[in-house]
């Protein structure tokens, strides 16, 4: 069976994950993917971002990320999901993170590929660095976040 | 006890990668931050009462009531930012 986790400085190709994630599995109907993407942008002006440093906690991540595919597997109708986090220096417009899901019919897997991200933005173990004219800094975590986690029932209190 | 702690991010630049620490049986995650603070200076400031931080035991994130064991791994952190 292919790794569900993946943390990883390469970039990852869409159209190969999301073709192992459903690779002979008759029984999908719907394959639903995210991928997030670095800004050059931070409330600020276009351009003001020119480069991003991804910290994590190596171990933890992981584990926190296998937890939550675990959540999803037992909150949702899914047949496979997939996570992919890049780590290390990254530029304007480079792929950051990949989360796909299969399923038998599209709502479970646009549902279960909202519920991963949610999870990943407020509990695993991510830190951004942005470099800008002014400087180096770290990115300030959202309450939106925090919200959007909270719809699910998920801890809370990481903003 | 020992204590194996980690910091990352802001703290990681402010107090170091990690450090072992010996710390009364039966302290929780919170006495331990409480024990660290009593240090001042940097300390202190990274780890002061009032700024968002998360914490961790043995890569579980943990609230600070939560008991340590012997050789545990704790971790603070600020607030994660991924995705």
């Amino acid at each position: 069976m292919p790794a569900r986790v993946s943390i990883q400085t390469a970039d990852f190709d869409l159209s190969a994950e999301v073709a192992a994630l459903r690779a002979g599995d008759g029984g999908v109907g719907a394959v639903v993917s995210f991928i997030g993407t670095v800004r050059d942008r931070n409330g600020g002006m276009a351009g003001e971002v020119s480069a991003l440093e991804l910290e994590h906690y190596p171990g933890m991540t992981e584990k926190a990320i296998e937890a939550m595919v675990d959540q999803a597997f037992a909150r949702f109708q899914i047949r496979g999901a997939r996570v992919v986090h890049r780590v290390g220096p990254l530029q304007p417009l480079d792929q950051i993170v990949l989360v796909a899901v299969s399923s038998p019919h599209r709502g479970q897997a646009f549902q279960a590929c909202e519920f991963l991200m949610d999870y990943l933005k407020t509990q695993a173990p991510f830190w951004k660095k942005e470099t800008t004219p002014e400087g180096a800094r770290w990115v300030d975590a959202r309450v939106a976040d925090d919200e959007a986690a909270a719809r699910w029932g998920l801890p809370t209190g990481n903003t | 006890m020992k204590i194996h702690v980690r910091y990352f991010a802001s703290l990681r630049e402010a107090l170091g990668p990690q450090e072992t620490i010996d710390v009364p049986p039966g302290s929780t995650l919170g006495q331990l931050r409480d024990q660290l603070l009593a240090r001042g200076g940097r300390h202190a400031e990274a780890l002061a009462r009032g700024r968002a931080l998360r914490c961790a035991l043995n890569q579980t994130m943990a609230d600070e009531d939560t008991p340590v064991p012997e050789g545990a791994e704790v971790a603070f952190f600020p607030p994660v930012t991924g995705g």
